[in-house]
């Protein structure tokens, strides 16, 4: 009961404080220009953002330059080299679009502002209660140093015009892959998408009480791994081309789908075969199958960097992001199809509405065909995953 | 001072200052980083630990066989390709239509032509789909075809752009020499084509073309966006493998890239020596064959096989430039379609996609070239009121050198430099690209500069008119033409700069050569074709505005090649 | 005004030297002939009578025009006009922009320079070529037009590079007679160059030998 009472005055502080701290937030911010490091390598998300700059010139007159990253990783290290140059104002980075290993590498260095998601004004319609998915990135806490904006979460995409779907189980892979010799592969494990493919095979095949949750060490990830190195290695013959190369990420596969190179690609985002099949990216066969026990998912996130040359703009974006119209739209599927951070629960009935109207398609699983979620390991687990793999099979 | 004095120091100072100390501050940081010393990232050196570091990269021994393999084969196949076709082609007025048709391929920039041919050949792409009826393949066949471990299809795409290269400074270097007389004489003594060629002309061919090809051999080796769009990936070359660590997320991996930078150096330093020496190997055993008269008559069936296999590449080239154009207005195109089934103008219609990398590109070709412009004019004139034309040989090295270097080997010294003294981005990509492009303009520039009718400036002057007046009213309107077509050339390569807009830049100035080298990894290989086109569309422009502009103003004297 | 080359001599850039030391004195209206075999220093002579030599040639004695040392002086400050074999004319310019080109900054006014213009057009029988491209002028045109480019430059000395070797025999005889007529017209010293023997014998005026 005291708990709650925290809780709830906690909650309230900000919401009073807000209100002229917020004014003050918005003049800081007008007329000035928010460095927006994202990756860019999908063309739905970046005309997303650069709508949402749209609406954040208009309302606040910020203006929003998105650097299109390859790898989250350069802006981390353009942050981290600013730092060793001692730059520690004024620096060249207002906004990154981040988690998991990232964020747990920037917030163990102190490359971090704020806390500050909590003070947002659009925060109100998140749940941010303990063991929600928004206020632990990767297992690692929150603390109020990174604001949520879309929820990702593992689904495998097949063309049905050519292939039946997957196993409901991954220990059915390596018998369904051979029954279909060079139409299966996965994103190279440097991507991360590939990695979420080991990581969701290690979450079904690993030895019964592992927990992945904590940090591995050699002799815990030995024991875990095994299963799903036998696994793989039974797995791996039967891939497109022979398992010796691999897409560089879920676009190059996806591309490969729409070629017809292959029958399977993979997505953090439950609605991107029907937003692609809508953009002519993948033929209209293609439908979205989830694992019977569940698939990893997360949450993206943005943070502002310590040096910053301007945190209040970076903050006005990351408020914008969560904004129930823009989260909305952002999960209309001929927008971007991301699902929305927000709890349906504590959204104004016109936001509900909102959502509830949006366009549906053959494509697009319902909420609650997805099935329940498996958090993400701890970050080890995906670093050393990803190393093992590239000692066992790189040539 | 004189005027002349004083336009040298000026032009001199810009150059070494812009061009020679950065290199060299580049090269010496990345030198002193491959052996541990970076304070700015906290290594005080010197140690060996960037240099283990580099060996036990996964794959660093295929790598490098890899950037020498591809490299070295694409520059022996562009060369065997360009004197062969040359030899077939001359005196029989084909040669003089080449560069009309060669001038969209020379236009294009590496990154456009590799994302084309990367349709063009993949397993799904255009020539498969156009066999599978013939072959029956119901689905595209899973054989590597492009990012093959053999990086067959990185030569093919090196050699696709680099070939049209080397025809055309091939063709200019031919001039130089009285081909005809000599080809008769050869065969009134009873030689075949083939061993005129082979005897006769390439020998005298070979200092005057020396330098083209190892800018070519230097760029292959060296070459990363080509190499991330056709080449392998696990692993990929050794460029491609430094470019990767450079960019890494943790700051400690510019030890390695820097020490992966120095063996590049050393790599491309080896293969010199040994094309020098292969060079001198084939001229011994040429003399050997024809002492002992070998007359190699009946040759000219084989001889004609180059040709053909250089209309194929250059075939080759084109269908990836259709392939791009179609893929721009393509909805969605899949196997085993020839054509789309579905067009649309939505990703030209979406300007505000690509207009800023086009801007930007715009912006910084037009920035760089005149400044380079400016410099060469400034260099020329100067020597050209002191009296020493032509006498500048450190200059001619000079220039040579950015060419000559992996770019990688100095550019990632120069961004490691830029941490401590930051320059705004785009001004430090307009002055990385200026690095690449006054050395292309200056060689340009400089013949038909010196071919000038010296009479007229002798003309002007006993007319009474000073040298800025000689300059501005005679010199440079004469010289118009060549003028624009050096800018045109500047424009191009400053258009198809990668690395110098990475690396300078700090991921902060999207250019459309970056953007269309990020969207090739993936994602939408429509909207990547838009900026692939425009890529090569602009430079393209250059060159017609430098045709047009001079044939327009000039229309009516034939003196200077106008119609009347 | 007249031209006097005082003690001139040449060395080439290796210390051998080309010709001279010589003297000659040209009077106004009056036109020197120069002639020898080639390589003799014939051209060289006039590159340093008009300041164009290359870089590297050595000069030594005086030039000397009205009593002036032109000697160092830069080829622009000489006045000193120059027409070579082929008449050359610039060719971005019209033949009518080639003569105004010409035309000294004294003469001021639009109107007037225009005027300027077409009567030297007129005078060497162009009258109504002002709009042609200098390269469409038949050999005998460009050679008069050329010859009325330097002049309108009003030069104080006009030096002649063989400005009649590249014109066919008939043609010759009557730009010469307009050549050397126009100078004496104009009065003033020219020197001309040539392997010609008729050219000496129609200039009239002193010939000098180099071997």
């Amino acid at each position: 009961m005291k708990s709650f009472i925290t809780a709830a005055f906690l909650a309230l502080i900000p919401a009073i404080a807000s209100a002229d701290d917020w004014d003050a937030t918005l003049e800081a911010a007008r007329g000035r220009t928010v460095h927006f490091h994202a990756w860019g390598g999908d063309e739905r998300t970046n005309a997303f953002i650069s709508w949402v700059g749209d609406r954040v010139e208009a309302a606040h007159g910020v203006t929003l330059r998105h650097v299109k990253l390859g790898d989250t990783a350069e802006a981390v290290a353009r942050v981290l080299a600013e730092k060793a140059a001692g730059r520690g104002s004024g620096g060249s980075v207002d906004l990154i679009w981040i988690n998991g290993p990232n964020f747990a590498a920037m917030k163990e260095q102190g490359l971090l502002y704020g806390p500050f998601a909590g003070s947002l004004p659009n925060a109100r319609w998140l749940d941010l209660s303990p063991g929600s998915a928004n206020v632990t990135d990767f297992t690692v806490p929150v603390e109020g140093l990174e604001a949520p904006w879309r929820l990702a979460k593992f689904v495998f995409l097949h063309d049905t015009a050519r292939i039946g779907p997957p196993p409901a189980e991954m220990a059915g892979w390596p018998d369904w892959a051979a029954a279909h010799p060079g139409r299966i592969t996965h994103p190279d494990p440097a991507n991360f998408m590939g990695a979420t493919f080991l990581k969701q095979a290690l979450a079904e095949l690993a030895p019964e009480g592992t927990d992945l949750s904590v940090p591995p060490t050699d002799a815990t990830f030995a024991a875990a791994t095994a299963p799903l190195w036998d696994w793989y290695d039974a797995l791996r013959p039967h891939l497109w081309r022979g398992g010796t190369s691999f897409p560089a990420s879920q676009f190059a596969q996806r591309q490969l789908l729409n070629d017809g190179e292959i029958d399977l690609s993979m997505s953090f985002d439950p609605a991107s075969a029907a937003a692609a099949i809508r953009d002519g990216l993948l033929p209209p066969s293609v439908r979205v199958h989830v694992p019977a026990k569940g698939s990893i998912g997360n949450v993206s996130f943005v943070v502002i960097p310590f040096n910053a040359a301007n945190p209040e703009g970076a903050k006005v974006v990351a408020d914008a992001l969560l904004d129930p119209e823009v989260q909305a739209h952002m999960q209309d599927i001929r927008v971007l199809g991301a699902f929305s951070v927000l709890d349906p629960g504590k959204l104004a009935p016109q936001a509900r509405a909102d959502f509830a109207a949006l366009p549906s398609g053959p494509a697009l699983p319902r909420l609650e065909d997805l099935g329940p979620v498996l958090p993400e390991p701890a970050p080890g687990w995906m670093t050393q995953l990803e190393a093992e793999w590239q000692r066992r099979y790189a040539r | 001072m004189t005027s002349g004095g004083l336009l040298r120091a000026v032009a001199g100072t810009a150059i070494l200052g812009g061009l020679g100390l950065p290199v060299l501050l580049g090269l010496g940081h990345g030198i002193a980083a491959a052996f541990g010393h970076f304070p700015a990232i906290g290594a005080h050196g010197p140690d060996l630990r960037p240099w283990r570091e580099l060996l036990e990269m996964p794959g660093l021994g295929r790598a490098v066989l890899l950037a020498l393999w591809t490299g070295m084969a694409a520059t022996g196949l562009s060369f065997l390709l360009a004197t062969g076709t040359l030899a077939a082609l001359h005196g029989r007025g084909a040669a003089r239509g080449l560069r009309r048709v060669l001038a969209p391929l020379l236009a294009a920039p590496h990154a456009a032509i590799a994302i084309g041919l990367a349709f063009v050949l993949a397993p799904s792409g255009w020539i498969a789909r156009a066999l599978a009826p013939l072959l029956g393949w119901a689905r595209p066949p899973d054989i590597a075809t492009t990012g093959d471990p053999l990086g067959l299809a990185l030569i093919l795409g090196l050699t696709a752009k680099e070939l049209p290269f080397l025809l055309l400074m091939f063709s200019a270097a031919l001039t130089r020499i009285p081909v005809g007389a000599q080809m008769a004489a050869g065969r009134a003594l009873g030689y075949g084509r083939t061993a005129v060629w082979l005897w006769v002309l390439l020998p005298q061919f070979w200092p005057q073309i020396r330098l083209p090809v190892m800018v070519v051999l230097a760029f292959s080796v060296s070459v990363v966006d080509m190499a991330l769009i056709l080449g392998p990936s696990a692993p990929p070359t050794l460029p491609v493998m430094i470019a990767r660590l450079s960019s890494d997320p943790d700051l400690q991996a510019l030890l390695p890239a820097s020490a992966g930078g120095v063996l590049q150096l050393v790599l491309l330093a080896g293969t010199f020596a040994a094309a020098a020496v292969l060079a001198r190997i084939a001229g011994a055993a040429g003399r050997a064959f024809l002492r002992r008269g070998h007359r190699l008559r009946g040759t000219g069936r084989t001889l004609a096989l180059l040709p053909a296999a250089s209309a194929g590449i250059v075939l080759m080239a084109f269908l990836a430039l259709a392939a791009l154009l179609v893929w721009s207005a393509a909805f969605s195109w899949r196997w085993p379609e020839l054509f789309p089934a579905q067009l649309t103008w939505r990703h030209w219609l979406d300007a505000g996609r690509w207009g800023w990398p086009a801007g930007a590109s715009a912006l910084i070709a037009l920035a760089s070239t005149g400044l380079a412009l400016a410099a060469a004019v400034a260099w020329l004139e100067s020597a050209d009121r002191l009296g020493r034309r032509g006498r500048d040989r450190w200059l001619a090295a000079a220039i040579h050198v950015p060419l000559l270097l992996p770019q990688l080997s100095f550019l990632t010294g120069l961004s490691g430099l830029m941490i401590r003294a930051p320059l705004p981005p785009l001004a430090a990509v307009i002055w990385g690209h200026w690095l690449f492009v006054f050395p292309y303009l200056m060689i340009a520039l400089k013949g038909p500069w010196e071919a000038a009718d010296p009479r007229l400036e002798c003309s002007a002057a006993a007319l009474g008119a000073g040298s800025w007046r000689r300059l501005w009213r005679v010199k440079l309107p004469v010289l118009l033409a060549p003028l624009l077509t050096a800018a045109a050339v500047g424009f191009a390569v400053s258009v198809a700069q990668y690395l110098p807009t990475l690396f300078l830049g700090g991921g902060r100035i999207e250019t459309l050569t970056t953007e269309a080298v990020a969207l090739a990894s993936g994602s939408d290989r429509r909207v990547a074709a838009v900026h692939a086109v425009l890529q090569a569309l602009l430079p393209w422009g250059a060159f017609l505005a430098a045709l047009a502009v001079p044939a327009i103003l000039h229309r009516e004297r034939r003196g200077l090649g106008g119609a009347a | 005004m007249s031209l006097v080359l005082a003690s001139l001599a040449v060395a080439a850039p290796g210390g051998r030297r080309l010709f001279g030391p010589l003297d000659l004195e040209v009077a106004p209206g009056e036109t020197a002939c120069i002639t020898g075999p080639s390589g003799a220093g014939k051209s060289t002579l006039l590159a340093a009578a008009g300041g164009h030599m290359e870089r590297g040639f050595r000069l030594s004695g005086r030039i000397i025009l009205g009593g002036r040392d032109l000697s160092g002086l830069p080829a622009e400050r000489r006045g000193i006009g120059m027409m070579f074999q082929e008449a050359v004319l610039f060719p971005h310019l019209s033949v009518a922009d080639n003569l105004a080109f010409g035309l000294a900054p004294r003469l001021r006014g639009r109107k007037a320079r225009r005027a300027a213009v077409a009567e030297a057009l007129e005078q060497a029988g162009l009258g109504g070529l002002g709009g042609r491209d200098p390269a469409t002028l038949s050999g005998g045109q460009r050679a008069r037009a050329a010859l009325m480019q330097t002049l309108l430059a009003e030069p104080g000395a006009v030096l002649l590079d063989e400005p009649f070797s590249a014109l066919d025999p008939e043609r010759r005889h009557a730009i010469r007679q307009f050549t050397f007529e126009t100078i004496r017209r104009a009065a003033i010293p020219a020197l001309l160059v040539s392997h010609d023997r008729e050219d000496a014998v129609a200039a009239g005026g002193p010939v000098l030998s180099l071997s």
